[in-house]
């Protein structure tokens, strides 16, 4: 779609598949489909303990579930959260799709999707999503981490990562402060606001949607934290926005407000690295 | 899978259901929209499938700052009961590999639920018509043979026009090759009317045929086209403005013009 400037652009919902017709598919192909579907299943693995748990039908107690996706809300928890050494992991997701790579083979897979918990207080959950999952997984994966946490009282917190190209608003942004923090909740989630209700016409896609979705229709309390960064890659700036979405549950987690140098260093240098555009 | 929003499920047993599909220029979301939005129609419950790429956004109805902030998921239904009439809307893509099952499912609710009738609202790409398509006017029409039967009269007073079946080789005159029904674009569109009319269930098609681009006029001649055989409004086309866009559809070409620009 070309605007009145003449950028294109890509609008995915208007990228219509062509008519399909139903083929008549030999076996080999059908093969192929199941294999290729089968190695897409989204896998749990949990501990021996919890699974052992898990398959005697014992959910998990889960008073809050806190879920970061993306780069900057997954170094958040990192910095400010786990650097405290009172969690244990206690599981991981595997996702296997097309843009897997299986550069550093079996490790990167397990460090994708990981599940923390909190060792006095074994009902705070927190699960750090740094790899991509794609668009048929999201809603397994919401379904089947959802199908093992006990939803009476549970409180689901999502922090996501957001570019601020894909922030709509008839305002300029120039003047506002970038990186800020949108929110959307369920219908049962009763919290006060710490920063404004995400403005129509903007959405929240990808899984932190999926996991309202399911929170949604399950009647379980969810709300999303969407921080709109200009930067890609950990940064700084960006995961401190992220702070008020957790002041809420300061009672619970001992959150460290201000990580030493060191503990940034160590989740913030690996962008440099990757970038070799002027060596 | 239907979710009722509610703790009790809503009765749709005799209700008109209106139902886009994903479509060349999102034409039939777009006047679905305008039917919920005109009309105010409430929520009755989500259809919750892994069909569909998940999103989520505040109301795109909303009026006024109190009831915008209310989470809306990408495929509900909505219900004005004193018109008898259900819609369904649907706001993300289907997954491609999970057409199929999309369609069947939507069927079986259909069936399950006892609507009298089922029109879906469609586009197609407007640069595969053929000759015939190209003169006149862009709107088709499509019956399933069960809803022809109790809407042959009321449908020939409209005096619309049928989607043509097209040759399945063009120019090749070949008597043993039948002509198809083609709906380039249509998403969904063509294997649904091929499964009501397998599964007896009383269905129409509505579309037209329009390009990418700005569809709001495309959305106002669908939805004025399907007002023509429903009601749902009296004499909109005598007060063009008559539908309330809703909120959600600001802003669709980007964000506002930085100021420096200039």
């Amino acid at each position: 779609m070309a605007t009145f400037f003449g950028e294109v652009l890509s609008v995915y919902s208007r990228a219509v598949e062509e008519d399909d017709e139903d083929l008549d598919e030999n076996e080999e192909d059908e093969q192929i489909r199941r294999e290729l579907e089968g190695k897409r299943e989204v896998c749990l693995h949990w501990n021996p303990e919890v699974s052992e748990a898990l398959r005697s039908g014992n959910k998990f107690h889960c008073s809050d579930f806190i879920l970061a996706s993306g780069v900057n809300a997954s170094r958040f928890l990192s910095v400010y959260i786990l650097t405290s050494a009172n969690w244990d992991t206690v599981g991981h997701a595997s996702v296997w799709n097309e843009r897997s790579r299986p550069l550093n083979g079996q490790t990167s897979e397990e460090s994708a999707c990981v599940f923390y918990r909190h060792k006095d207080n074994p009902s705070l959950l927190i699960c750090q999503v740094t790899c991509y999952i794609a668009e048929d997984q999201l809603f397994q994966w919401a379904e089947k981490v959802f199908d093992c946490l006990q939803h009476r009282d549970l409180k689901v917190t999502v922090l996501s990562d957001s570019s601020v190209a894909d922030y709509r608003t008839a305002d300029c942004l120039c003047n506002s402060s970038v990186p800020f923090l949108r929110s959307l909740h369920t219908t049962n989630y009763s919290g006060l606001p710490v920063c404004p209700s995400l403005e129509q016409p903007n959405i929240v896609t990808g899984l932190p949607a999926a996991v309202l979705n399911h929170c949604q229709v399950h009647h379980i309390a969810a709300v999303v934290y969407q921080c709109y960064s200009d930067i890609i890659g950990p940064d700084s700036v960006t995961m401190e926005t992220y702070k008020p979405a957790l002041t809420r549950l300061g009672k619970s987690i001992q959150l460290d407000w201000s990580p030493s140098a060191d503990v940034f260093r160590k989740f913030v240098k690996t962008a440099d690295i990757q970038s070799n555009l002027y060596i | 899978m239907f979710i009722a929003s509610e703790k009790s499920t809503p009765s749709f047993k005799d209700f008109t259901l209106v139902m886009p599909a994903v479509a060349v220029g999102n034409v039939g979301q777009l006047a679905v929209d305008l039917i919920v939005s005109t009309l105010n129609m409430n929520r009755v419950g989500y259809v919750h499938t892994d069909c569909l790429i998940p999103m989520a956004g505040n109301n795109p109805y909303a009026t006024c700052k109190e009831d915008s902030e209310e989470i809306h998921t990408p495929a509900e239904v909505y219900t004005a009961p004193e018109l008898k009439l259900a819609v369904l809307q649907i706001r993300a893509p289907v997954i491609q590999t999970k057409s199929k099952k999309f369609r069947q499912l939507i069927v079986s609710w259909i069936k399950a639920s006892g609507f009298s009738r089922t029109v879906v609202l469609s586009s197609s790409h407007a640069y595969q018509r053929d000759d015939q398509q190209l003169q006149g006017t862009p709107l088709r029409y499509l019956v399933t043979p069960s809803l022809l039967k109790i809407s042959a009269d009321a449908l020939k007073e409209l005096g619309w026009r049928e989607m043509e079946q097209v040759p399945a080789f063009p120019g090749l005159t070949d008597a043993n090759t039948e002509p198809r029904l083609y709906i380039p674009g249509g998403g969904i569109t063509k294997g649904l009317y091929t499964d009501s009319c397998a599964e007896d269930v009383p269905l129409a098609v509505l579309l037209l045929f329009c390009s990418e681009g700005d569809n709001i006029p495309d959305a106002f001649t669908l939805v004025n086209h399907l007002n023509d055989w429903l009601h749902l409004l009296d004499n909109p086309s005598q007060q063009p403005n008559k539908w309330k866009i809703p909120t959600s559809w600001s802003l669709l070409f980007g964000s506002g013009i930085p100021p420096a620009l200039f």
